[in-house]
């Protein structure tokens, strides 16, 4: 798979289009405790990208037909907003928003204690206010800082990255551009404490070399937003 | 499928040393996910959990180590409502015989006719406690499926018709108290009004209009000074 050869995105000196070295990441931020009237919330500043989570529940499961005797149910529900991107989106749910929120819902099923709140539901919203490449990621990244504000016990929290190629570099979060024209992606959601992985998608092809560049990197940056986010949940709202 | 452990270590530096929290009580902020020190020789108190032989925080707050046992005090939580705890609820609704009350919990609870007032009847219930009253009532049994069944046939359990109700914070519910009721007998004096502090974090206000607004102020002032004196200042 070629992508678009002709779109140079890596300069002589090895850095691409915005100044980053292969292996760096966007600048980060995370913020709690955004949306005062939800049990617990989160933003994510991610490059240019902006999402905001928020966690409402436990609260009893309605429809009852959703309601599970031995565990609670995670309700996620990932949405762009309409001006969140150049092109305007349709307000509503399509085929890509439900399959981000399936999973991302996956992905934070496997750390939430839900077996703790039968025939309950947790409700996560995370809304994409502005979007750069990566919404996936940061709205993982979001959704379990939110959980975790919420005080919804977990067994660690779920920190998502993405890494792909470019014109033949295996490179650290893909910017607009690099998702774009780029070779192949690969985000994956990774357990910072136990190195485990609970999330991994792969667009296009990548080399067992290159894979294994791309896992690393993925790894090494998770390890730096868990920092932050850890920060984020010791020091932020109270 | 594994890769290596990215996380660093918990920084337990803020207690007595960098050998991790000795003596009788320290604390230090957490968030999930946490390694809080080994199962052989600490025991695992609330929101902490034993994986492959180490103690691992669950949930976002500060770490209290008593003696041996290590627990969460939680940041933040949801009331779970426990048999003989004194809640303040409000009807959700109602059949021929049950009422449903909101006790803040993930779950409403339920009011049968024979433990509610004496005087409703059958059939009648709208007619003695109504969408939107508040009562006060005690749980009187919670089931493995977090159902939980109230009771207002007891002492001072009655329908709260003057006042106002306030919400705190669950885990902060031991500061508005105080220390043998030091704070909430305070209170009460400063601003010369009746105040009843119910389990599930709500509490009531009653007195003339200038003590009930001085009151709700004096609660939000003794609620934020709480969330600093626990964080740091980071409100």
């Amino acid at each position: 798979m070629g992508g678009y050869g002709d779109v140079q995105m890596i300069d002589e000196k090895g850095l691409r289009m915005d100044g980053r070295k292969p292996s760096e990441c966007r600048p980060i931020e995370i913020e709690t405790g955004v949306v005062p009237v939800a049990d617990g919330s989160a933003r994510v500043r991610w490059g240019l990208n902006d999402v905001i989570a928020a966690v409402y529940g436990p609260m009893e499961a309605h429809p009852r037909k959703i309601q599970r005797q031995d565990r609670a149910v995670l309700d996620v529900r990932y949405n762009m907003a309409p001006f969140s991107t150049t092109d305007r989106i349709r307000p509503g749910f399509n085929r890509r928003s439900r399959e981000i929120s399936k999973v991302t819902a996956e992905a934070l099923e496997s750390v939430v204690l839900l077996e703790l709140y039968p025939r309950s539901k947790i409700r996560v919203e995370i809304e994409v206010l502005c979007a750069e490449a990566g919404t996936r990621c940061a709205g993982i990244t979001a959704a379990s800082a939110a959980l975790a504000h919420a005080g919804i016990p977990m067994t660690d929290l779920v920190v998502s990255v993405a890494s792909g190629k470019v014109n033949g570099v295996v490179v650290c979060d893909l910017n607009k551009e690099e998702d774009n024209y780029g070779e192949a992606d690969l985000p994956m959601g990774i357990l910072p404490n136990s190195g485990e992985l609970v999330f991994l998608q792969m667009d296009g092809d990548l080399s067992q070399e290159d894979f294994k560049i791309a896992w690393d990197y993925n790894m090494e940056a998770a390890s730096h937003i868990h920092e932050i986010m850890a920060r984020a949940l010791k020091g932020g709202d109270a | 499928m594994r890769g290596r452990r990215v996380a660093g270590p918990i920084d337990m530096t803020r207690g007595r040393g960098a050998g991790g929290p000795h003596g009788s009580r320290e604390s230090v902020l957490v968030a999930p996910g946490d390694d809080l020190g080994d199962s052989k020789e600490l025991e695992p108190g609330h929101g902490v959990i034993v994986v492959d032989g180490r103690l691992k925080a669950v949930k976002q707050g500060r770490m209290m180590k008593d003696g041996k046992n290590v627990g969460i005090q939680p940041r933040r939580t949801a009331y779970v409502p426990r048999p003989s705890d004194l809640v303040i609820g409000f009807v959700e609704g109602m059949t021929n015989n049950i009422w449903f009350i909101d006790i803040g919990a993930p779950f409403n609870a339920i009011l049968p006719l024979s433990l509610g007032p004496s005087k409703a009847s059958f059939g009648g219930l709208r007619s003695v406690l109504d969408v939107g009253d508040a009562i006060l009532c005690r749980i009187q049994e919670v089931e493995e499926n977090h159902s939980s069944v109230a009771t207002m046939k007891g002492m001072g359990l009655r329908k709260l018709k003057t006042g106002s109700v306030e919400s705190v914070d669950p885990h902060l519910l031991g500061r508005v108290i105080g220390s043998k009721g030091a704070n909430l007998s305070e209170l009460k004096e400063k601003t010369d009004t009746r105040i009843i502090v119910a389990d599930n974090a709500r509490v009531w206000i009653d007195g003339d209009v200038a003590g009930i607004i001085s009151a709700r102020a004096e609660l939000g002032a003794m609620m934020m000074k709480a969330k600093i004196s626990e964080y740091g200042g980071d409100v």
